[in-house]
């Protein structure tokens, strides 16, 4: 694999082909923040709070840094009036859902987001995945999924996996950025779990 | 079925269907387009069968179910040939008169013929209709000489032509070169070259590599590709086969959604019979070349138009966008490399093959080169599908081919390029239709929808419409989009409820700015551009709703309100009976008033109320009057004998 030089926040960096521009950054000790990512699990670039400026040829545009290779002579810019402006923005839409969020309210003082700037939705999931792609990519399990698609989308755990999975496992718990998952998942161990007296365990 | 073996063999073939035709037998061809069919079609092709049976003309008289070809809006229609008598509106009872009349008779059937509405003339002649006349229909035009069930009505049109001489006069290079010199640019949104896009595709050396057709339509009011693919299969399939001999696959997809069953029904029936000719699968035509096509049907989402998750979707997995770079050139379908072309960028190639890249560019613009099939939809006197040159303007397209706007009402704006694009106003009805033209004013070429809005549209409404569109369309993976969007229909969804702040404008524009720079697919970058391109030339209408609290166009229910003046009504009772809502207090020889709180807005009262009375008004931004007392009401009519 050749090495390839690129340039963030002015700093010369080099970095192997097909990394990200985000595990470049780490590797040079440049803070970009994260909201979706993981480094257990594929990168996904859903939440865009990596998102960073490059310079390519000429042309200026705003990408994730967690899915956007590296390229040679890439000039990346991790802190703008523009990237501030969006990451404010993407924290104050997901703030609308989990205000409470520790993660959350870090950044949102950082990047000086107002938590109430949207009026509050019902969940306080913010849709990051870490728990669907945890215990589909690692785990191999695929307990917990997406449901529905646009606005609608939600997570959901599969009773008739979790009921058999999830017992033991919950190493999906402290991904949560917000606390959601644990209430998803106790809902559906209320609501959809069966009875475990129902079945000897042997049949399982 | 014949097995063709030699490109010899292929024009034998071709010349045996040709001869066995006689050109001067009359042939009735019936549009059985999605369209037609769903004004009944289906009853006007039995009948023509029947009455053609009782007469005992089986062997006179051919009658061809085609596609589309394109005047929607005066279905069902046939086409009589040789002389192309051109009749609208044909229903069942028409059958025996047109038989009787025209094929035996050789006489015009005067009230089934198009009327000039302008010179009040009667057009015989399918190409004298200035709908048609207008057009240059390279791709649509043949729909009408086609069944699109037989392949020998393909060949014997000139089909396949252009696979013959690609397989066997030039090499893949050849291919890729021609289709890049004559500048053929997607169709399917953004106008990206062809030509570089496979040849990306052919200098990957990996050994496995896809083609598919993105059949994915699903602009709200477009049917290009539904046309085509219904009415012309063959075209779309020889078009694919070259690409794939170009970039050197042998594995092709149409990805159609199954909302389109004739489309898949007649690909389907495409793809077996040139199978069975030798046109599709192993040693086609004996060139040693190798080549399969299997159809996909999507369940539907709006975001599998977007390569990237019609890929994930044909793997099998949920339509979701995934990043680019990598690109489906380097990693498409099961990580291979894979070019996705739209129905009509595939269905241009045999042209450009047939007639050289050179004459292909001639038509059109410096930048956009060949022709662009429209939906002409919404408020214009002639809707259906239209086939221009690139370079046209809009004014020609909405007056020349679309004959106006219907019941003597003023043009407010075109919308081009479905929910990713935007709204043009008068003042640029005059630029002329390309990809870089259209861009220039706010809005897209998109893959065709083109919908005409008059007076009574209302701008806020028509982007509010749009963003619930995208707020469900959205595959909800990325956060700007699937929040921001959701947000962004939410201030709109206020403004036309007369709800919303004047900072609500700013905050707008924020959302725009971020949804437009962060998303992650052209679902969400483009998402903005309904509210931007209509605040861009309609920001006056959106004040009104905010700071007024009115709607111009009286269109948003909440902000609007009917009321019959009292000096006007004469009491006639029409509203009061035609009024769903029982929200019309009258009675005989009583002035009506309207009970505002049972009021739904519908707008039932406005439309009946004779115009020699006009009674009834519709307010906005103004408070409505109190209702007249009770004994006012009362109309003393002079008696008769008086």
């Amino acid at each position: 694999m050749s090495e390839i030089i690129l340039d963030i926040d002015g700093k010369e960096v080099s970095a192997r082909e097909e990394t990200t521009i985000l595990e470049a950054a780490q590797s040079a000790g440049i803070f970009i923040p994260t909201l979706c990512h993981h480094e257990k699990l594929n990168s996904y670039g859903a939440c865009r709070i990596c998102t960073v400026e490059v310079e390519s040829r000429g042309r200026v545009s705003l990408v994730a840094s967690c899915v956007y290779p590296v390229e040679s002579g890439l000039i990346v810019r991790t802190r703008s009036e523009k990237i501030d402006k969006t990451r404010k923005m993407l924290l104050e839409l997901a703030m609308a859902h989990a205000p409470d969020s520790e993660v959350l309210r870090e950044l949102a003082q950082e990047y000086g987001a107002d938590k109430d700037r949207f009026e509050k939705e019902s969940s306080f999931c913010i849709l990051c995945g870490l728990c669907v792609r945890y215990c589909a990519e690692v785990k191999g399990k695929n307990a917990v999924g997406f449901i529905d698609r646009g606005a609608k989308r939600e997570i959901s755990f599969i009773p008739e996996i979790a009921a058999k999975e999830c017992w033991d496992c919950k190493e999906c718990f402290p991904l949560c950025p917000t606390s959601y998952l644990q209430a998803a998942y106790v809902l559906t161990e209320a609501l959809a779990f069966p009875p475990k007296s129902s079945k000897p365990a042997s049949e399982e | 079925m014949p097995r063709i073996n030699s490109p010899a063999e292929s024009e034998e073939f071709r010349k045996d269907i040709i001869s066995k035709r006689d050109p001067n037998k009359p042939c009735i061809s019936i549009c059985t387009g999605t369209g037609c069919l769903a004004l009944g079609a289906a009853n006007v092709v039995a009948a023509f069968n029947d009455e053609i049976k009782k007469q005992g003309l089986e062997s006179k008289v051919d009658v061809r179910e085609t596609g589309c070809p394109g005047f929607c809006e005066r279905g069902p229609l046939i086409v009589i040939s040789p002389e192309e008598i051109c009749y609208l509106q044909v229903q069942p009872e028409d059958a025996k008169e047109i038989v009787s009349q025209t094929i035996l008779g050789k006489k015009v059937i005067e009230r089934l013929l198009y009327v000039d509405p302008i010179e009040d003339k009667k057009i015989t002649h399918e190409s004298e209709i200035p709908f048609y006349k207008n057009q240059m229909r390279y791709l649509i035009g043949n729909n009408i000489k086609i069944d699109p069930k037989s392949i020998d009505d393909y060949l014997a049109t000139g089909g396949y032509a252009a696979l013959v001489k690609a397989l066997f006069k030039q090499s893949p290079e050849q291919v890729v070169e021609q289709v890049k010199n004559s500048k053929l640019r997607g169709r399917g949104g953004a106008g990206f070259p062809a030509g570089i896009k496979w040849e990306f595709a052919r200098n990957n050396p990996e050994k496995t590599k896809y083609v598919i057709v993105n059949a994915d339509e699903g602009d709200p009011g477009a049917f290009m590709d539904r046309a085509v693919l219904e009415g012309n299969p063959f075209s779309v399939l020889e078009g694919l086969t070259i690409g794939a001999y170009a970039i050197g696959s042998h594995e092709g997809y149409i990805y159609v959604r199954q909302e389109y069953p004739l489309a898949v029904e007649n690909v389907t029936g495409a793809i077996k019979q040139a199978e069975a000719h030798g046109f599709l699968g192993k040693n086609i035509l004996g060139s040693g070349f190798d080549f399969t096509v299997k159809v996909h049907q999507g369940a539907g989402a709006f975001v599998c138009g977007e390569e990237t998750s019609l890929l994930r979707s044909l793997e099998g997995k949920a339509g979701e966008a995934t990043s680019k770079p990598p690109f489906p050139a380097s990693k498409g379908l099961w990580g291979k490399p894979t070019n996705i072309n739209n129905v009509e960028t595939w269905a241009n190639v045999p042209l450009i093959i047939n007639q050289g890249a050179d004459a292909f560019a001639a038509i059109g613009t410096e930048g956009s080169k060949g022709t662009k099939i429209f939906s002409l939809v919404g408020k214009v006197n002639n809707t259906g599908l239209v086939e221009v040159p690139m370079g046209i303007t809009l004014r020609d397209i909405i007056y020349k081919i679309g004959g106006g706007i219907p019941d003597g009402k003023k043009f407010k704006a075109v919308q081009t390029g479905g929910p990713s694009g935007g709204c043009i106003p008068e003042e640029h009805l005059d630029i002329k239709v390309d990809f870089d033209e259209l861009a220039k004013v706010g809005a897209i070429m998109g893959s065709g929808g083109m919908i005409v809005m008059d007076e009574d549209t209302c701008m806020v409404d028509v982007a509010r419409y749009f963003l619930n569109f995208l707020t469900d369309e959205s595959c909800g993976k990325c956060a700007p989009c699937r929040e921001g969007v959701k947000q962004m229909h939410k201030i709109l969804a206020d403004i036309s409820e007369g709800k919303a702040k004047e900072s609500d404008l700013e905050l707008l524009e924020q959302l725009c700015e971020v949804i437009g720079d962060a998303s992650l697919c052209g679902l969400g970058k483009t998402a903005p551009n309904p509210v931007l391109s209509t605040l861009r030339y309609f920001r006056d209408e959106y004040e009104a709703h905010i700071k007024d609290k009115r709607c111009p166009a009286y269109v948003c229910k909440e902000l609007i309100s009917f009321y019959i003046d009292p000096e006007k009504c004469l009491a006639c009772q029409i509203c009061f009976r035609k009024c769903p809502a029982e929200a019309v207090i009258g009675g005989k020889n009583k002035i009506h008033i309207i009970d505002q709180d049972k009021c739904t807005k519908c707008g039932t009262c406005f439309e009946v109320c004779p115009s020699r009375f006009s009674a009834v008004s519709r307010l906005s931004g103004e408070p409505v009057p109190s209702p007249i007392p009770e004994e006012a009401r009362i109309i003393v009519r002079k008696s008769k004998s008086k």
